[in-house]
């Protein structure tokens, strides 16, 4: 990625790079362009390239940054009605990180409002569209970034996955999605969705853009106390020997195309000297039940702060304290984020948090121990991402079950803080991109990343 | 019929640490301009995470040592949610269920020990400011470091109450955690009263009363709500478990019309903050800080001055200390300078913070035992060790400089009656105190006294007008 030597300028990239986001403005990938800002970066980069300065490991590399990342450039809205007209005085760690690199901003990509949804319908600016068929769904909630990368709008895009919100619609879109062991990355500045669960990623076309990214924007931060201590950097990508299938996850109810693009990998990786051995996770059936009451309990606290009282939307002509709450909230958020408020608020609730909070709480500790176990038997498990691949726009709007159940095979992972990466898989014979991922112990991200190349 | 009063108080202290409990901002806020101590965090801005400040930690396990109670080696935050502009981040971040301080006890000054039930680390909330038709919100004591202290059903009086109070504001005041800035609201309580006839083992129906700011009105809510209680109950009426307000004005406390639904506060574990673990090497190195308590200076002093002396010195956490560093012998003159000359002076708050030295006191102390100066000069000279100009100089400079040395040299003494003696104008008291005439004596003293200049030894003085003329 890097352009520093190369003939084109910083400029001519940003330019271009805008170019096709207006080209492709029908698929609404976009909540912001950064047309002046991005321009002006990549005029300082170019000004420093040619007095011979030193730049950036990402200089003058375009970039789209998920829409709930905190920067000081547009406003930062989460694609929620409620932050509308909020600009961030801070900017993101991660942001910073990537800027200081010289990586230039060029939009603020569309997404589920609050990052709740797996398809970005649930966005107050409507739906992106798919890569690859306009009538599907980008997936989500990062779709708006899975699809600038798979459109080649820009090199590489941010995203942020709380139960699959990367890997999904990487897998959705066919391009490679990294969500890594939970603390690698630091959240602060990222608008948090469920704190013990959410992690920074990217999207990217290749596996060692993804090495590159990780090993700019990783690291321990004290503004952010779960990061875990600097391991990327000093990490040995692990020689990885044996590869795990999940029984629990080869059977009917995933689709036969997907099955048959787990089987073509599983046939490279044997004819190239790899081990392949079937795992029982059995734990693994609690997941969506645990991810569903832990993640809307810590849903509705992050949301509690958006009030109306300090900034973003304030409902218009409330007569008192309590209208003005419940009409900037009732107005301000979306049904899907109010779903799990009234979800969580439930399940914390005096009389219901033992039966539901701390049973979920158990039931994450026993999926922990789950990958664990898996782990002692091979070194990195291969499995679908969904069930089934990009569905039809409006085909699951109405029913919020079927949408929670495409999260079956990525939310495990979030529960257990272990990393997957979402691999390229070829298509399906309508020309739907599939995708699969690879998952690993924690802390294997590189492993991972190393390992994928293996299997193209 | 007679009933035992019981009352449980909660204490919330606000910790004197540099920064807040959550943020770097400057916890400070007296005197500062509304909003002005705030960040984005303690703002709660979307994507801000909480950082835990080290040095309310150490607070904590000081003050918890001050009330000789277990620190925990593991303990943890949780969020308590309610909707209020006090709260931007619409939950309290608290370790209310997982306390940071263990169960321990506060010894009173009459003897009786209160249990601390335990005692947790919190934020606190903002300020609202409420006008006709709007609020003012004021977010700087956002996320000020709290603790809040919980004592055990073990008080049984008034009074009582008032000394838990106060022992409270001295030990947080003494390890140096507080500011104990009443005024301002850096200790709170919360009293919960309720009656029960004696002989009985359960505890009645308790009445809250929340937010007294003084041991006083502690002290007086308590009696008031005692006696509206027993009243009520001597009537055969109820107690109804309420929060009740206490207004300084009218001395009452009244039932405040709060909406009386049941507050679910939906805890749950902050999943921004990793638990609080504490080595047993970290928790004693903390804990060896904690300076004396007044239960020490109690023992201390306790033989060789008066309660009362003691009690008030307590009060003053810096006159107890400059006492400890004074000769034994001199002990209960310096005391009676403190409580009687330092504490009646209009600047008695600003010369706390620079007392004498520990020598100088030592040797004013010297000369009035060795009567070089009387007791007017003692204090004259004491008051001047506090004088700008004069402080760093030795007692005996400045006492010289003021010319309040006393002539006890009893060859000079007697040179000076003979003056006086020799007097015409003394003749006629001379001969009526002779003539058995005492209370002339004053006069031929004074007469003395003036011819020295005021340096004479009054009673030596007399001593020798009484020799001579015999």
């Amino acid at each position: 990625m890097k352009i520093a030597n190369r003939k084109v300028t910083a400029e001519r990239l940003v330019r271009d790079a805008l170019e096709k986001a207006r080209h492709f403005a029908d698929y609404n990938i976009f909540t912001f362009l950064n047309e002046e800002g991005a321009i002006k970066k990549a005029r300082e980069i170019d000004a420093r390239i040619a007095k011979g300065e030193k730049v950036g490991r990402l200089a003058g590399v375009p970039y789209a940054l998920k829409d709930n990342f905190l920067s000081t450039e547009g406003q930062t809205t989460a694609a929620a009605h409620i932050l509308e007209g909020f600009v961030s005085p801070v900017t993101a760690t991660a942001v910073e990180k990537l800027e200081r690199e010289g990586a230039i901003m060029i939009g603020r990509t569309n997404m589920d409002a609050f990052a709740h949804g797996s398809s970005t319908e649930s966005s107050y600016y409507g739906p992106t569209l798919n890569a690859h068929d306009r009538e599907r769904v980008a997936g989500g909630s990062s779709g708006g970034s899975a699809v600038a990368v798979a459109l080649d709008i820009v090199e590489f895009a941010t995203g942020t996955d709380t139960g699959g919100s990367i890997r999904q619609p990487a897998s959705f879109n066919g391009v490679y999605g990294l969500k890594p062991t939970y603390g690698t990355i630091s959240r602060y500045g990222v608008v948090a969705m469920a704190s013990s669960t959410d992690c920074i990623g990217f999207f990217t076309k290749t596996p060692d853009d993804m090495n590159l990214l990780m090993e700019i924007a990783n690291g321990q931060d004290p503004k952010d106390l779960t990061t875990l201590p600097d391991y990327y950097d000093e990490s040995e990508a692990k020689k990885i020997k044996k590869i795990g299938i999940i029984k629990d996850f080869d059977n009917t109810s995933v689709d036969s195309e997907i099955r048959n693009a787990l089987v073509s990998k599983v046939e490279l990786a044997r004819s190239k000297g790899y081990e392949v051995v079937e795992i029982e996770m059995p734990a693994l059936k609690y997941a969506l039940a645990a991810y569903y009451i832990i993640v809307p309990a810590e849903v509705a606290s992050n949301l509690s702060r958006y009030d109306g009282v300090r900034y973003g939307f304030r409902a218009k002509d409330t007569k008192d304290l309590d209208a003005l709450y419940k009409n900037t909230r009732g107005e301000g958020f979306m049904p899907e984020n109010k779903r799990r408020i009234m979800v969580g608020n439930f399940v914390l609730s005096s009389g219901f948090y033992d039966a539901y909070f701390l049973k979920a709480a158990k039931a994450r500790t026993l999926i922990v121990k789950e990958y664990e176990k898996a782990f002692e038997k091979c070194d990195v498990l291969l499995s679908p991402v969904t069930p089934n691949p990009a569905f039809k726009l409006g085909e699951k709007t109405n029913d919020p079950v079927a949408m929670y159940l495409e999260d079956a095979m990525t939310v495990p992972l979030n529960l257990a803080g272990v990393p997957g990466l979402t691999i390229p898989a070829g298509k399906t014979k309508d020309g739907v991109a599939l995708g699969l991922q690879l998952i690993g112990p924690r802390r294997s991200d590189k492993s991972l990343i190393e390992f994928s190349k293996e299997l193209v | 019929m007679k009933y035992i009063p019981t009352i449980g108080i909660e204490c919330h202290v606000q910790l004197a640490t540099k920064t807040k409990l959550f943020s770097e901002v400057d916890n400070d806020a007296r005197n500062k301009e509304p909003n002005s101590c705030v960040s984005p965090v303690d703002y709660a801005l979307p994507g801000m995470l909480p950082r835990l400040n080290g040095e309310a930690i150490k607070f904590a396990i000081l003050a918890g040592k001050a009330m000789n109670c277990e620190i925990n080696a593991s303990s943890r935050f949780d969020r308590k949610h309610y909707f209020y502009p006090d709260s931007p981040k619409g939950y309290q971040i608290t370790q209310f269920y997982h306390p940071i301080i263990g169960a321990g006890y506060v010894e009173l000054p009459s003897g009786t020990k209160i249990r601390i039930e335990h005692a947790h680390l919190e934020g606190d909330a903002g300020k609202l400011t409420h006008f006709d038709t709007y609020s003012l919100v004021d977010l700087n004591r956002v996320d000020t470091p709290l603790i809040e202290i919980v004592s055990m059903p073990d008080i049984h009086s008034a009074k009582d109450a008032h000394d838990y109070c106060k022992e409270l504001w001295r030990l947080m005041t003494f390890a140096g955690v507080s500011y104990g800035d009443l005024y301002n609201g850096n200790m709170r309580f919360d009293v919960n009263v309720s009656l029960a006839p004696e002989g009985s083992t359960e505890l009645g129906t308790r009445a809250e009363i929340k937010n007294l700011n003084s041991f006083r009105s502690v002290e007086r809510a308590a009696e008031y709500e005692i006696v509206r209680q027993s009243k009520l109950l001597d009537a055969g009426e109820k107690i109804i478990q309420e929060t009740r307000g206490w207004s300084d004005d009218t001395g009452k406390t009244t039932g405040q019309r709060s909406k009386e639904e049941a507050k679910d506060y939906r805890y749950m574990p902050e999943p921004d903050l990793p638990p609080v673990n504490l080595s047993a090497d970290f928790i004693q190195e903390v804990a060896e800080k904690l300076p004396l308590m007044p239960a020490d200076y109690r023992r201390k002093f306790g033989d060789s001055l008066k309660t009362e002396i003691l009690e008030i010195l307590l009060d003053y956490p810096e006159l107890i200390r400059k006492l400890s560093e004074v000769d034994e012998k001199y002990v209960v003159t310096v005391s009676n300078l403190f409580t009687s000359v330092l504490l009646a002076e209009e600047k008695s708050a600003e010369y706390l913070n620079d007392l004498p030295t520990a020598k100088q006191l030592n040797d004013l102390a010297k000369m009035n035992e060795k009567k070089e100066l009387s007791s007017t000069a003692t204090k004259e000279v004491f008051l001047h060790l506090f004088d700008p100009q004069m402080r760093r100089r030795d007692t005996e400079v400045i006492a010289k400089e003021l010319g309040l040395i006393q002539e006890n040299d009893l060859g000079a003494l007697e040179t000076i009656v003979d003056a006086v003696l020799a007097k015409p104008e003394t003749q006629e008291a001379q001969a009526d105190f002779r003539a058995g005439e005492e209370k002339v004596i004053g006069f031929l003293v004074g007469q003395v006294m003036k011819e020295s200049h005021g340096k004479a030894n009054p009673s030596a003085v007399q001593e020798i007008l009484r020799k001579k003329l015999a």
